[in-house]
């Protein structure tokens, strides 16, 4: 089936792919919004305690889907992986150490003997929540802002340093926090988590006073995060994107280029729309009525509005990470991808996923058949 | 001009992995044996519908939890470090070690982290048959984990199914069935998970033993006893064949590592086997004259056996494989160097000539080079040409040989603890054996180490190369600086020592707890 694609029909799949993962791993970051808001939505002890354990039975799934985003990446475009990994060296390592302490958090936190004390766990649970999410969301934005790396694959024959690709900052990465637009999406991929997790808070918990905090809190955290989410939009579609001409791989700037390359792929430019349209309908829907169903309809405008963006800079003839230092060095699905055979092998593995994705909502629906409540929890031998 | 290589960068990102790999390899064996002991538990009880069962199950799952985590935690970073740390070798093999790294992800994590949820959540929502389902899918996903992230460590030390690009300057993979199907990446994972599941046994087995001395939980101990030992002892004879192969592929696949790991220096025909050893310290900066023995006990002709399955077989030493043995086809160091550097600067010569537009010579020199002769006689050497000194190409010998003899040591002591116990069990008479209930408790830590011993082995035997032959370490690190991974190290280092505290603070507190608050 794959072995008759091309090896540009299979950059093309694997980009989809990659996007598709990062759009259902922004949505799955509702875990870490939560996280932010154990103390400020549970105001009893038995609020947060409902609060930690309705968090505590998805957090592996986010985990889960950010291990896979980087494998993913690692084996479609090993390039990027080399370039930005091995260069914004700080900034990856960052979020690194956000998840790191999230995974045990939640087994550890309640357990009696637990050396660092509770507290130690539910402040590791808030860094994974407020760090991570906003450096992923700034990870992110360097992918259309651009970063100071070059890449030189003759450097494999020197006869000191080899390294292929190089970072031309000394903050490696750190410098991405200077620029506004990253700290845009930075801040709105924080605060749409926030939102996410209010709209889980309501469909997954059965207690009046957290629903009721929820919405309270819902339009505090949505409009700054519409704020920051339209000043990063608008911010790159009024500048200058990376585009190159395919075949040729001469990378060059191109005027309101992100913009343009909605308008000339239309159904992504009107699937960017909807996802957009959808997530802010799941929030007003959740504020002006008692519906708990606004999840969904965020949920899936998150994961088309990433799986979008990402469309949009590996796309029509656009660099996916820019090098501000020296464009040629630009990585695009072209030249940073793996091999044709190596994408068709992948690509009946991926033909896997479709059973992954029934398997997933199978045991979410298993383990999540009714809101929690505290009956139930005090009936559950594995609670955190 | 070229930039200076900070030897100190190599070290520290070598250290930092191996840091990370060491505090990762405490607790995935546990998770992978004691995911089956806890399934086969669970099928008892749906077999027997006694509720004793389906105590013991959780208590077992409660103990699974605990380190399940902090072995999820230790696993991503070894993925991400590939990337922050050895961005050259992200590249240079990244067209096939990334492929089995993405199918971990989306065959085996999704199983597992899916079904570890409704194992842990499941009890009262689902049937119990679905629940056992769920269980051993935990177990085959763990289990599967392991497979591709050592399908892709196999490659690493014995690379196949792929060719050299010299358009893109990497290997790319050309047969992914030779890969996965490589009898080394076979053999490494059957290898590896046995060993996990003797850890799990001992463990159980162990705290089985520590109820039995406390007189406690008496129906939980000796039916977890028997189980584990059971489980551990076809595991552990499994484990001895493995080994067995193992030794014979290193064999044949890294002579300088199966040199090192029995401190040969000069081969000979009919080579003895090291069983024990004690090394003498040296100051011999060649490195090629280790007066190695101060004390030794050997089995004659055990090498050529072990290794080709004859007696006289003829097995390459240190020196032989540094200064050459023609009559035996063994080139020297030097002379492969010198291929080697012939390989990279064709290569050199090619990225010019396209980087200059001289699409003639280009294509000259790619032809030159893509060709079957100057490939197996020259770029099979690619990776020496990165050294000046043959005596770079020796791993460590005392670290590599101490850890061989300590893994092979313990995984004999291995099988004779598990048909002790089983014996014990079989005549009834282990709980008044307050000894040997003493040894089992304190054999808890051993297959830990004997499981980083295996490790250490297997990463320290085939320094210096990260690809054998194709990548030395030295090559494959990320542009960045020492002192940046210096911090890096030092914060992973507090990090893990803090949860390891923590883990092995709540797992003795749950022991002592018992089943009977689950």
């Amino acid at each position: 089936m794959f072995e008759t694609l091309s090896l540009f029909t299979l950059q093309h799949y694997w980009w989809i792919i990659i996007s598709l993962i990062a759009g259902v791993l922004v949505f799955l970051l509702f875990v870490q919004g939560g996280q932010t808001l154990i103390n400020t939505i549970g105001k009893s002890d038995i609020e947060q305690f409902l609060i930690v354990n309705s968090l505590g039975r998805k957090w592996e799934f986010t985990f889960t889907t950010l291990v896979v985003f980087g494998g993913a990446f690692f084996a479609s475009f090993p390039l990027f992986y080399s370039t930005s990994f091995g260069g914004a060296y700080w900034l990856w390592m960052g979020i690194l150490f956000c998840f790191i302490i999230q995974a045990i958090s939640y087994e550890f936190r309640s357990k009696p003997n637990n050396f660092l004390g509770k507290k130690t766990f539910d402040i590791f649970l808030f860094i994974n929540g407020a760090i991570g999410t906003f450096l992923l969301g700034v990870a992110v934005s360097t992918f259309f802002t651009g970063s100071k790396f070059s890449v030189d694959l003759k450097n494999i024959t020197n006869d000191g340093v080899t390294a292929i690709s190089r970072w031309e900052s000394p903050a490696h990465g750190l410098e991405a926090l200077l620029n506004i637009k990253n700290l845009s999406l930075g801040l709105a991929v924080f605060l749409l988590a926030r939102v996410l997790g209010l709209l889980y808070f309501l469909n997954n918990i059965k207690n009046e006073n957290i629903k009721n905090n929820s919405r309270k809190h819902l339009i505090f955290n949505a409009i700054p995060f519409v704020f920051f989410f339209l000043l990063f939009v608008i911010g790159i579609f009024l500048s200058y994107g990376y585009s190159y001409s395919s075949g040729s791989n001469l990378i060059f700037l191109e005027k309101f280029k992100y913009f343009k390359n909605f308008i000339e792929n239309p159904i992504i430019g009107l699937l960017f729309f909807v996802g957009v349209l959808l997530v802010l309908f799941g929030i007003l829907i959740s504020i002006i009525s008692k519906t708990t169903k606004g999840i969904w309809y965020s949920g899936i405008g998150t994961i088309l509005t990433v799986f979008t963006l990402f469309l949009d800079i590996g796309f029509n003839g656009t660099s996916f990470y820019p090098s501000n230092f020296d464009f040629q060095s630009s990585l695009t699905i072209e030249n940073a991808s793996s091999s044709r055979y190596t994408l068709m092998v992948m690509s009946y593995v991926s033909a896997l996923i479709p059973f992954v994705a029934i398997y997933m909502i199978w045991a979410w629906k298993a383990i999540n058949n009714k809101p929690l409540d505290i009956e139930e929890l005090n009936n559950e031998s594995h609670a955190y | 001009m070229n930039e200076v290589m900070d030897l100190s960068l190599v070290d520290w990102s070598r250290g930092q992995f191996a840091l990370t790999a060491i505090y990762h390899w405490l607790f995935v064996p546990l998770t992978l044996g004691l995911s089956f002991i806890i399934a086969i538990m669970e099928s008892i009880y749906i077999k027997t519908g006694n509720p004793e069962w389906k105590k013991i199950t959780k208590f077992w799952m409660t103990l699974f939890g605990i380190n399940f985590a902090i072995g999820v935690a230790t696993g991503i970073i070894l993925e991400f470090e590939f990337g922050t740390n050895w961005s050259n070798y992200s590249w240079f093999v990244g067209d096939i070690f990334g492929a089995p790294l993405a199918i971990e992800g989306i065959m085996a994590f999704f199983l597992e982290s899916t079904f570890v949820a409704v194992m842990f959540f499941g009890w009262n929502k689902i049937s119990k048959r679905f629940h056992l389902f769920s269980t051993w899918m935990v177990a085959i996903g763990a289990n599967l984990s392991a497979l591709w992230i050592l399908v892709a460590n196999a490659w690493m030390q014995f690379p196949a199914g792929m060719h050299f690009n010299p358009d893109t300057a990497r290997n790319e993979m050309i047969n992914f069935w030779e890969i996965l199907f490589s009898p080394l990446a076979v053999n490494k994972f059957l290898h590896t998970i046995t060993s996990g599941f003797v850890t799990a046994s001992i463990f159980v087995a162990g705290i089985g033993a520590w109820y039995l001395l406390k007189n406690r939980e008496k129906f939980l101990a000796t039916r977890s006893i028997l189980i584990a030992a059971i489980f551990g002892l076809i595991s552990s004879i499994y484990l001895a064949f493995t080994g067995d192969i193992s030794a014979k592929l290193v064999g044949e696949k890294q002579p300088m590592k199966l040199a090192a790991m029995e401190c040969l220096y000069k081969g000979e025909m009919g080579t003895p086997l090291k069983l024990f050893a004690v090394l003498k310290p040296s100051n011999d900066t060649s490195r090629l004259n280790f007066p190695y023995t101060k004390m030794v006990i050997e089995i004659p002709y055990g090498l050529s056996l072990l290794t080709h399955d004859d007696p006289k077989a003829f097995v390459p030493g240190v020196k032989d494989l540094i200064e050459g043995r023609p009559e035996y086809g063994l080139l020297s160091a030097r002379e492969k160097i010198e291929r080697g550097k012939i390989a990279r600067q064709m290569l050199r010569e090619i990225k010019e000539a396209q980087q200059d537009g001289d699409t003639e010579k280009y294509l000259e020199l790619k032809a030159k080079f893509l060709d079957p002769v100057f490939q197996k006689n020259y770029f099979s050497y690619f990776g020496y040409s990165f050294f000046k000194e043959p005596k770079n190409l020796i791993p460590n010998i005392p670290i590599t040989i101490y850890s061989f003899h300590l893994m092979v040591l313990l995984g004999i002591y291995f099988i004779f603890f598990f048909i002790t116990i089983i014996l014990f069990s079989f005549y009834g008479s282990i709980e008044k054996n307050k000894f040997f209930l003493w040894i089992m408790l304190l054999s808890i830590p051993l297959p830990y180490l004997a499981g980083q011993s295996g490790w250490v082995l297997a990463e320290v035997g085939r320094q210096p190369w990260v690809i054998q032959d194709y990548l030395p370490t030295l090559a494959a690190v990320s542009h960045i600086s020492s002192s940046s991974v210096q911090i890096t190290f030092w914060l992973f280092a507090l990090l893990f020592t803090a949860l390891l505290i923590a883990e092995v603070k709540i797992m003795v507190k749950q022991i002592k707890i018992g089943p009977k608050d689950h």
